[in-house]
C-alpha cells in the first residue's frame, strides 16, 4: 500500500470507513429529491426550454435574427462555442492529467468535472450547428461519399480539424466518463430497492462484478485512456485557437494562440468547477470529500493558468506593438480604447487581477470567496472570447466597411437557453448518478483518511 | 460435484494476508470479488498483466494509416484542389496540414477500440447479469472463491486451512459440475 507524509492534510475527513463511503453516495440517490432540487431543476428546465424556443426560432426564420452583420459575421455563436469547450477542458485535465500525476485529491472531484466536460462539449457544439444557417446540411462538414463530383472536405482547413478535434473529444470523454461509472452503477445496483431502479442500474452496469482480472484490465485502460486523453485535450483547444490563428485578421492571426487558449480552458474550466461543486457539495453533504484542501489546490491552477493568460495578454499588445505592422498595432488600440472597450476592461480585471487574490491563503482557503471569484472567472474568461471574436472583425482594412455588433434577444435567449440545458443535465446527473468516483475513493481512503492519518502520527 | 467456497472478508488486506498464505500451501483461488482494485492481488492469484494497451496501440496504428490514406485519396488523388491560389498537389506538401486529423483519427481509434475490446473481454456488455456472489463485494467486502475441483486438497482440509485466516465469514455451496 502507498504510504503519504502524516502532516499533509488527509483528503477524506471525518473517520470513515469503505461502508460510509457507499452510504454518503448511494444514500441520496435512493432517498426521496428534495425540494431544492425540485425547485432548481424547474427554474432549469423553464430557461432550457426558452433557450431551445430560442434555437428553434433561429433555425426557422433563418442567422438574420442574431445581431450579425456583413462585417462581423461571428459574434455570440463562436464565443459560446469556444467558451463551452473551454469549460469543459478542467474535467479532463482532472481525471487524465492528474491521473498520470498521481494526484489522489482529484478523485472527489473528477466524476462531477467530467459529467460538466461532457455536458460543456454537448452545449459547445450545438453552436457550430446553429450557426450554419441550414442546420439540416449539416452533413456536409463530414467527409462523405456524395453525387456532387466528388466534392470532399478540405482536409487544409482548421475548421475541418475541428469537426474531427471535436467529436473525438466528446466520444473518448463519454466512454472515459462511462467506464468509470460502470463499477460504481454495480454499487447501487447491489443497494437499491426498487425494482425498477434496480432494473435500470443492472442495465447501466453492464453485469460488474469486481473480479480480479476485471480490476486489472481496469486500471490498464484508465491508465492507457488517460494517457491519450491528455495530449487530445491539448489539440482540442489549439485546433479551435487556429480557427483563428490561421487567418489573416488582425488580432487573430498570432502564434501565441494554441498555448494561450488551452490555458484559458483549464482556467475557465476549473473556474466552473468550483461554481458548481461548492453548491453541490453542500446539498449533497459532501463535505467530508470535497473540503477546503480540494478547493485551495483547484484555486492553486486558477492562480497557475490565470497567470499565464494575463501573460498572454499582454504579450499580444507587445507583439503588436513591436512588429510594426500598422493593422496589427491598431487592433490593438482598438481593443482597449475602441468602441468595446469595456468588454476589454472587464476581461482584463476578471480574468488578470481577480484571480491574482488567490495568493491569499486566507482568500484561496475561503469558500464564499472562492465561490464569488470563480463566478468572475466565468464572466471574464466569456467577454475574453467576445473581445477576440468581436474587436477584431467589426473594424477590418476597410474603414468603409466598419461596422459594429448588437446584440439581439435571440442572442442573448439562446446563450441563457444553453446555460439552462447545461444546468438541467447537471442537475440531472447529481441526482441519478454517483457524484464521487467510490471506487477510486476507497483506494485512497487508507493513505488519505483522517483516522489512518491519525493512526500514523501515533 | 464439487464445493464452492465463498471466503469472506472486511479489510483488502486481511484478504491479501490470507490469499498469500493459502496460496503458499498449494491451493488455487479462482477468483477475486472486490469493490475496488486490490493492489498486488493479481501475481499471487495468478492474474497476468493484460495486454489491452497493446490492443490499444494496434488500434491506433490502424487509426493512422485509415486517416492518412483517405486524406491522401480526397485531397491528392481523387479531387486535387487549388485553395486561394496556393496549389499543393503533393502528399509532402500537404503533410503537416494533415497532422491534425492524423491525430485525433488515431485517438479515436485507440480510445474507442481498447473500450470495445475492454468490455467484450470482460463480458460486461449492457444488461447482463451480475454475478458477483454477495452483493456486498461492491461495498466494503472482499470475496475469495475457491473450489474443490481445481484444487488437489479434499474439502475438509480445504475448510480447515480457509477457517486459518482471518476470515469474516464463510458460505459453502455445492455445485453439480458442468
Amino acid at each position: 500500500m502507498q504510504k503519504e507524509s502524516a502532516i499533509r492534510e488527509p483528503l477524506i475527513l471525518g473517520h470513515k470507513t469503505y461502508k460510509d463511503i457507499t452510504d454518503d453516495v448511494v444514500g441520496p440517490i435512493m432517498g426521496p429529491a428534495s425540494l431544492g432540487w425540485k425547485i432548481l431543476i424547474t427554474i432549469s428546465s423553464i430557461i432550457a426550454i426558452y433557450g431551445i424556443g430560442s434555437i428553434l426560432y433561429l433555425i426557422s426564420t433563418g442567422v438574420g435574427v442574431w445581431g450579425l452583420n456583413k462585417t462581423v459575421g461571428w459574434a455570440w455563436d463562436i464565443t459560446n462555442f469556444v467558451w463551452w469547450v473551454g469549460i469543459g477542458h478542467a474535467g479532463t485535465l482532472i481525471s487524465a492529467v492528474l491521473l498520470l500525476f498521481r494526484q489522489k485529491w482529484r478523485m472527489a472531484i473528477n466524476r462531477s468535472a467530467e459529467a460538466m466536460t461532457i455536458f460543456a462539449v454537448i452545449m459547445a457544439a450545438v453552436f457550430p450547428g446553429i450557426h450554419m444557417g441550414r442546420i439540416w446540411l449539416a452533413y456536409y462538414v463530414f467527409p462523405l461519399p456524395n453525387q456532387f463530383g466528388s466534392l470532399w472536405v478540405n482536409f487544409n482547413s482548421p475548421l475541418l480539424w475541428d469537426v474531427f478535434a471535436i467529436s473525438t473529444y466528446f466520444s473518448v470523454s463519454l466512454v472515459f466518463w462511462y467506464v468509470g461509472l460502470i463499477p460504481d452503477f454495480a454499487t447501487i445496483r447491489d443497494r437499491v430497492t426498487k425494482p425498477f431502479a434496480k432494473k435500470m442500474y443492472g442495465i447501466m452496469s453492464f453485469g460488474w462484478s469486481g473480479r480480479a482480472k476485471h480490476w486489472n484490465r481496469f486500471e490498464e485502460l484508465s491508465l492507457v485512456l488517460a494517457g491519450i486523453a491528455t495530449p487530445l485535450v491539448f489539440s482540442v483547444h489549439s485546433i479551435v485557437s487556429m480557427d483563428f490563428a490561421t487567418s489573416v485578421i488582425p488580432g487573430w492571426h498570432t502564434t501565441i494562440f494554441p498555448p494561450y487558449f488551452v490555458s484559458g480552458a483549464v482556467f475557465s474550466g476549473f473556474a466552473m468547477v468550483q461554481t458548481l461543486l461548492l453548491v453541490m457539495r453542500k446539498a449533497y453533504k459532501l463535505e467530508d470529500y470535497i473540503h477546503v484542501k480540494h478547493v485551495e489546490y483547484m484555486n492553486i491552477v486558477i492562480i497557475v493558468t490565470g497567470s499565464i493568460v494575463g501573460v498572454a495578454y499582454l504579450t499580444e499588445l507587445f507583439i503588436s506593438w513591436y512588429s510594426g505592422v500598422e493593422y496589427e498595432s491598431y487592433a490593438f488600440i482598438n481593443r482597449f480604447s475602441g468602441p468595446y472597450k469595456a468588454a476589454y476592461w472587464t476581461m482584463m480585471t476578471c480574468n488578470v487581477i481577480s484571480p491574482q487574490l488567490f495568493w491569499f491563503k486566507k482568500i484561496r482557503r475561503s469558500l464564499v470567496a472562492t465561490f464569488i471569484l470563480s463566478i468572475v472567472v466565468n464572466i471574464g474568461m466569456w467577454f475574453e472570447r467576445y473581445v477576440i471574436i468581436v474587436t477584431s472583425l467589426h473594424r477590418d482594412y476597410l474603414p468603409s466597411s466598419w461596422g459594429e455588433f448588437i446584440p439581439t434577444a435571440t442572442d442573448v435567449g439562446i446563450f441563457i437557453g444553453t446555460l439552462g440545458i447545461f444546468l438541467t443535465l447537471f442537475l440531472a446527473f447529481t441526482r441519478f448518478f454517483p457524484v464521487l468516483a467510490l471506487n477510486e475513493l476507497k483506494t485512497i481512503l487508507k493513505s488519505s483518511g483522517e483516522s489512518y492519518k491519525n493512526e500514523q502520527v501515533k | 460435484m464439487k464445493k464452492v467456497f465463498h471466503v469472506m472478508y472486511d479489510d483488502d488486506e486481511k484478504l491479501l494476508v490470507a490469499a498469500r498464505e493459502l496460496v503458499s500451501k498449494g491451493i488455487h483461488v479462482n477468483e477475486v470479488y472486490s469493490p475496488f482494485p486490490i493492489h498486488g492481488i493479481d501475481p499471487v492469484i495468478g492474474i497476468k498483466r493484460t495486454r489491452l494497451a497493446i490492443a490499444s496501440f494496434m488500434y491506433a496504428m490502424t487509426g493512422l494509416s485509415l486517416a492518412v490514406f483517405f486524406m491522401w485519396y480526397t485531397m491528392i488523388s481523387d479531387w486535387p484542389m487549388n485553395i486561394g491560389g496556393k496549389p499543393s498537389f503533393s502528399f509532402l506538401e500537404n503533410l503537416p496540414a494533415f497532422i491534425p486529423v492524423s491525430f485525433e483519427f488515431s485517438v479515436f481509434c485507440a480510445a474507442h477500440g481498447m473500450v470495445i475490446t475492454y468490455l467484450l473481454r470482460n463480458g460486461t456488455l449492457p444488461g447482463m447479469p451480475a454475478t458477483n456472489p454477495d452483493p456486498r463485494t461492491t461495498d466494503d467486502k472482499f470475496v475469495m472463491e475457491i473450489t474443490t475441483d481445481t484444487n488437489s486438497m479434499n474439502a475438509q482440509d480445504l475448510e480447515s486451512e480457509i477457517k486459518k485466516t482471518d476470515v469474516f465469514e464463510l458460505s459453502i455451496k455445492d455445485v453439480k459440475e458442468s
